[in-house]
């Protein structure tokens, strides 16, 4: 029991302070609020001041040189195309990763046979590393080897698909491998959504006549936002990071036709030896994830009265 | 005469367990018919199979004359209300009124008109812009009566709806249902573990244990001529007390006492003696100065007292057997007296021992 030295006597003569509650929730939370301050936001920052230094090594304390670091990145051609990469990588996994779950979970709720072998089986690309699923998706799209081959092995002669050699589509090669891996973890955090919804709640569907199409789009969808907000987070995150895929399926190529943001800061900063440049980068995207992320959080928590 | 509900021979199995069997029901026109049993008896899953929501093993189900054994539930002219509500929790109370009459294509004037009148009806007009999570318990269950409602239809099937909602509140509701369906004059099927909501709201109840029906009679049946000791011991309450003994010429026989039976309206001439159980409800037992005027008289010895305000229950023992007698709320007793008490053997009620039916 705490209480403050106020010169009073009796340890229930005065009311304790309120720093003192809980004391021990607070102590056990040190530690977190910690790595939050020192990790996060001090790092974050620390990365933002030096965005705008000459640094090329750690550590770092360099010449302040303003914004020629953000000028030379944007008037890099290979930053533009990681930029335009990752808008089409995330646009494209964002929706179809979530309708394809959204679907595969539905199709499941429909209390289906073998309910738990096909989740298992759909949910089993996520338990492999990006770098595996890289691996084995640039071996099916190799011309060589995969998909093409075996197709025309069968008769087609002149069928083509070879996204990982044509630097105009490589990047949609790198999207069949991230919603191969992402959909059935997504169908899981639907799944659970939809088990959440009371059964009775489609039996007054059922008897009002409504299709279950209808149902799902006028009734479940909505209630089960929470868990579509869940999904779309962790869904975001794996795209902005997107890294290691990138590098095991096609190593940015061919050329720079499938560079990513991430992979960009990776190299300026350890391969080029250009933290400045590199931290620039990634002040960049941080910048990008709080254009989304700021009015968003504005819509769900400022105007709270609308529930 | 068609019957507004009526089922033939229904059978519904999951797998090797059978839920119902061969259950035959016919429900008149305007019928409070009310499903009452304890949970596991069937009784929600029989309004399911009505309400066509579960699909039968066999049998069919006729309403209002329409075989609808295998329609879908929108084209059976039933509305349903759900123990949890069920309402659409994103849209308003007018949009949870509306959805279904708009999507069946009702058009707008239409619409406008039955949720006007559901709404005056169940006296949710200022609510109809709110959503249900901003409403209270009993005004959402009035929201998802007025869902049925709007759908104009000649049945209504409650799934215990009454269940979720405080003690208080369910008492009013339930006068409101009772008035709704005196105003509505509509067939209303409605499930309950409730005995009072049975007792209350029924024209008819329906008893019903291990997927079939024990008993099917007007709630004053039900309490006055159970069918058998399952329905006796389930109504009342506190619950009847059961003496098994002897019924010998019209005399029932228990220990060293006999209990002649004259009065008694038995169901069948009585030609062999037999073992037999005797069932007297608690609040049946007169005591006081009403004593001297009873066909039968007793003594019993005060175990426990328990005061309830308006009664006042009290444990005694008969002999060796546990006896409970609902006194009036001013009665003085005190543990470990000996009073005395009155049987009318008219009021009772005789089971056989073996087959449990009543005599």
């Amino acid at each position: 029991m705490a209480v403050t030295d106020t010169g009073q006597t009796g340890a229930g003569a005065k009311k304790p302070s309120p720093l003192f509650k809980n004391l021990t929730a607070k102590i056990a939370a040190i530690p977190m609020i910690m790595t939050a301050l020192v990790v996060f936001i001090g790092c974050t920052l620390w990365t933002i001041y030096h965005s705008f230094t000459k640094s090329r090594l750690l550590p770092a304390p360099e010449k302040w040189v303003g914004l020629e670091n953000y000028e030379r990145l944007w008037s890099e051609n290979r930053w533009i195309v990681s930029i335009e990469n990752l808008a089409i990588y995330g646009a494209c996994s964002l929706i179809l990763s979530l309708t394809i779950g959204f679907i595969l979970a539905a199709l499941l709720d429909r209390k289906i046979r073998f309910e738990n072998t096909i989740r298992t089986i759909i949910l089993y690309p996520f338990a492999l590393s990006f770098v595996v699923t890289g691996l084995v998706w640039q071996w099916i799209l190799n011309p060589q080897l995969g998909l093409q081959n075996v197709v025309r092995s069968w008769g087609w002669e002149t069928f083509t698909f070879d996204p990982i050699n044509n630097a105009d589509i490589v990047i949609y090669g790198i999207l069949i491998a991230g919603i191969w891996q992402g959909s059935g973890f997504v169908m899981v955090l639907l799944l659970a959504g939809m088990r959440g919804i009371d059964e009775d709640v489609w039996k007054a569907s059922r008897v009002e006549g409504i299709p279950a199409w209808k149902t799902y789009i006028f009734i479940v969808i909505p209630m089960m936002r929470p868990v579509f907000v869940t999904a779309l987070v962790i869904i975001s995150a794996g795209i902005i990071k997107v890294y290691d895929l990138v590098v095991a399926q096609t190593s940015g190529g061919p050329g720079i036709a499938s560079e990513v943001p991430a992979k960009y800061v990776i190299e300026k900063m350890f391969t080029s030896q250009n933290l400045g440049l590199g931290f620039a980068a990634s002040t960049m995207m941080l910048l990008s994830v709080l254009v989304v992320l700021i009015p968003w959080a504005y819509l769900e928590f400022g105007g709270k009265k609308n529930g | 005469m068609t019957y507004s509900v009526e089922i033939k021979q229904l059978d519904l199995a999951f797998g090797a367990v059978k839920v119902l069997q061969g259950l035959d029901l016919n429900i008149n026109e305007g019928e409070f018919l009310v499903l009452l049993g304890s949970s596991g008896c069937g009784k929600s899953t029989l309004l399911n199979c009505i309400a066509g929501l579960l699909e039968i093993t066999d049998g069919q189900i006729y309403i209002k004359g329409e075989n609808v054994t295998w329609a879908e539930p929108s084209e059976r002219g039933i509305g349903m209300v759900f123990q949890s509500y069920a309402l659409y929790p994103q849209m308003t109370v007018k949009g949870n009124l509306s959805f279904g009459l708009k999507n069946a294509k009702v058009p707008k004037d239409e619409i406008e008109k039955r949720v006007a009148r559901a709404a005056e009806i169940l006296q949710i007009g200022p609510l109809l812009d709110r959503k249900p999570g901003a409403l209270s318990g009993g005004q959402r269950q009035r929201v998802a009566i007025g869902r049925a409602l709007v759908r104009d239809v000649d049945v209504f099937l409650f799934d215990e709806p009454l269940s979720n909602l405080d003690a208080k509140l369910r008492v009013d509701l339930r006068v409101e249902l009772k008035r709704l369906h005196n105003q509505l004059e509509n067939t209303m099927i409605y499930v309950t573990h409730d005995q009072i909501e049975a007792m209350t709201l029924a024209d008819r109840i329906a008893i019903m244990k291990g997927g079939q029906i024990m008993q099917l009679a007007s709630p004053d049946e039900i309490y006055n001529r159970p069918r058998n000791l399952y329905v006796a011991d389930f109504i009342g309450s506190p619950s009847m007390n059961f003496i098994e003994g002897h019924l010998e010429g019209g005399s029932f026989k228990v220990d060293d006492m006999v209990l002649p039976m004259d009065g008694y309206d038995f169901a069948a001439p009585q030609t062999a003696d037999r073992p037999a159980t005797i069932g007297i409800r608690p609040e049946h037992v007169v005591t006081g100065e009403l004593v001297p005027n009873a066909p039968l008289q007793f003594t019993v010895d005060v175990d426990l007292v328990e005061p309830m305000g308006s009664d006042t229950l009290v444990y005694a023992k008969l002999g060796q057997h546990p006896f409970r007698i609902r006194m009036d709320g001013q009665a003085k007793v005190t543990v470990g007296e000996t009073i005395a008490i009155g049987v009318d053997p008219s009021r009772a009620s005789l089971f056989d021992k073996a087959t449990e039916d009543r005599l």
